[in-house]
Parts: C-alpha cells; structure tokens; sequence
C-alpha cells in the first residue's frame, strides 16, 4: 500500500505521515502542491492519495480533478484534508469525485475513521 | 491657525471685490489664484498632517518592538544595521519570524514524538515478552537453563526500562520546552496587530480626508468599477464558523453534509 501525501507545509505532512505510520502504512511518500504530484503520481504506482487544498501552484481540487481525468489514475482513492469548510466547497470537491473530507483541525481518530471506510468501500 | 486662514481668506476676498468693482480683471484673476493657494495650502497641511502619523506609527511600531527580536535574529532583518525609514517590511520579517518559530517548534515536538514512540514500543514488547516467560514460570513450565535465562532477563529489563523512562523524561521536557514559542510569537503578534491599528485609524483619517478634499473640489467617483471581495478566493480556517450558515462548523457536519449527497 503506497500512499502519496499533498500538503505545502511541511509540518502538516509530516503529522499526516507520522499518524499513518501509527495505522501500519509505511509506505508514503510526499509532494508540496499538485504540480509535483501529479508527475509522481503518472510515473510511479500509488494506491492512495490525500491531498491538501489550498496549496500555490495546483490546487488539490485541480489535482483530483485531474486524477479523475486520467484514465490510469481515475480509480485511486482520493481523501481530502483541507481548513476550506465552505458547504459549496464540500459539494464541489464530492462532485469531482472526492472519497473523504476531513476538515482541518482534525483529531486522529477522524483521520483513521476516513481511511478505514474509505478502503472498506474501495475494498 | 484657522483663524488667521480666515482672516487671510477674508483679506483676500474683499481685494477680489474690490479689484472687480474697479473693473480690473486681471488683478481679480490674481486674486482668485491667491485663494486657490490659500485653499491647496490648507489641504497640503491636513494631508501632511497624517503622513507624520501614519509615518509615526509605523516607526512606534519598530521602536516598540525591536527589543523583542533576539540578537541572533537581528542580523537578518536589518543586515545594514542602519535603521530604514519604512518598518512595513519589518512587519513582514516579523510574521516570517513567526512562521519560522512555530515551524520549528512544530518539527522540534515531532522529532521527540518520533524519537520516543519507537522506545515505547520497545519497552512494550519487551514486558511482553518476559510476561510470556513469566506466566511459564508461574505454570511451573519452565526449565532450570530457562529459568536462568529469565532471571538475567529480567534484570536487564528493569535496568533498561529504569534508563529508558529516563530518556522519555528527557524528550517530554524538550517537547514542552518547545511550546515556548507561544510566549514569543504571542508578543510579536500583538506588536504587528497595535501597527495594524494604527495604520488603520490613519487611514480611515486618509479617507475622510480625501472626502472633504472631493466635497472642496467636487470630484465624483464612479465605484461602479470597484471589485468587492473575490468569489472564488480559498477562505482557509474558518474563525467563527457559528456565525455563518455557507461553511461547517465540524467534522460531524461535513460527515452530514456528504451522506446527505449519498456518500
């Protein structure tokens, strides 16, 4: 299981990275903004992505957008977690075919929780 | 100071009616000039008025606050040494300093979690392992060989968790000795929101001036051209999420919101 983590801020990552560990997936690897991402994703197999939203360069609502438009990658599940918390955001980011959204701050446990159904649903 | 403009006014009017009674055009087309000086001239003292404001509350702001940079930093926000005119950009190296601080109190913490979770582990598998031997023991299932084994084993153990709870000891501190960025940041948050302040009030003492400049001179705006605040900006953290009916206020809600359109 490789999963990619999206976020401009280093930090973020890094606790992303630390509290998938604790889940048993060691396996991750890192990107600031989409712009990066996305080659990484094209060239390298990931099976997970979780993407900040606000980020320079591309955004994570264009990098799923993107993703969702790549005949390879369409199918990779995709959780967001993002400080945007506008309704239209949400409904947006659903409509581009978003598998989770966690809102930052987030505890561990919401984190876990989006993960776990997220695979139980994608199997 | 009013009072001798009016009465410059004043003069000056009474010359205009008078060089206008005697017919002198010329003369009054002078006079009229004088009074649009007298005039410009009251505008340029209101505006110059609040420059030296707003030019003192940003040099308020830096003298306030430069005994809160540590010397260490000095350097790099000020590498001539020479005090600059505009502290705006200090403002701005400020809350870089912030961003730096917390960045590095947030990578400190992290560093001392991921440090002391593997010690944790170790402590746990090991008692799990001497409870396994143990409870062999307490079955009366253990030979003599092992019981030995056991026995040093067990010395180890309360040698090794006695120095590891003192290396956990040790990375609480530094995570809580971390958290005193919070202190510094605080201080230098305040000082950048008091220039905020202000520069606010001095402008606003900007605005109503420019108003009365375009009451004296009669100039109209067309605001039809005036951008309001961009649509589709990214808002980030919402502060006061209660107030507003458009964002979610928690994690229950976006949960909500998303099965309500079938996920």
């Amino acid at each position: 299981m490789k999963i990619l983590i999206v976020d401009d801020f280093s930090t973020m990552r890094r606790i992303i990275k630390n509290l998938l560990r604790d889940l048993g997936f060691n396996n991750t690897a890192e990107a600031d903004d989409g712009t990066s991402a996305l080659p990484m994703l094209q060239s390298t197999h990931f099976d997970f992505l979780i993407t900040d939203w606000n980020m320079p360069g591309m955004t994570g609502i264009e990098l799923l957008k993107s993703v969702r438009a790549d005949a390879k990658l369409a199918a990779m599940p995709v959780l967001m977690v993002t400080a945007e918390a506008k309704r239209e955001q949400i409904v947006e980011a659903a409509q581009a075919g978003v598998n989770g959204y966690v809102v930052k701050p987030f505890t561990a446990g919401a984190l876990k929780e989006k993960i776990e159904k997220i695979f139980d649903r994608v199997g | 100071m009013t009072g001798e403009r009016n009465t410059k006014l004043m003069a000056q009017a009474n010359q205009l009616i008078d060089h206008l009674e005697a017919g002198d055009n010329d003369a009054a087309m002078e006079a009229i000039d004088e009074l649009y000086k007298v005039r410009d001239c009251n505008l340029y003292i209101e505006i110059g008025k609040l420059t030296r404001q707003v030019h003192n509350a940003i040099r308020n702001f830096h003298a306030e606050s430069s005994n809160l940079v540590p010397e260490s930093e000095k350097g790099s926000t000020d590498p001539s040494g020479v005090p600059k005119e505009s502290r705006m950009d200090d403002a701005k190296d400020r809350l870089e300093y912030v961003i730096r601080l917390t960045e590095s109190a947030a990578n400190k913490t992290m560093d001392m979690v991921e440090d002391t979770v593997p010690i944790s582990k170790e402590l746990r598998n090991t008692a799990i392992n001497l409870k396994q031997s143990w409870q062999r023991l307490l079955r009366r299932e253990m030979k003599v060989e092992e019981f030995r084994a056991l026995y040093k084993d067990i010395d180890l153990f309360l040698d090794f968790a006695g120095s590891k709870a003192t290396l956990i000891e040790d990375n609480l501190t530094s995570i809580l000795m971390a958290q005193g960025y919070q202190d510094l940041t605080g201080q230098m948050i305040k000082k950048v929101i008091t220039l905020v302040h202000d520069v606010e009030a001095s402008l606003v003492g900007l605005v109503s001036m420019a108003s009365q400049l375009e009451t004296i001179t009669g100039i109209q705006h067309d605001l039809s051209d005036l951008k309001g605040p961009e649509k589709d900006e990214l808002e980030g953290p919402q502060m006061k999420p209660e107030t507003r009916s458009d964002v979610v206020a928690s994690q229950d809600d976006v949960d909500d919101l998303l099965s309500s359109l079938g996920f």
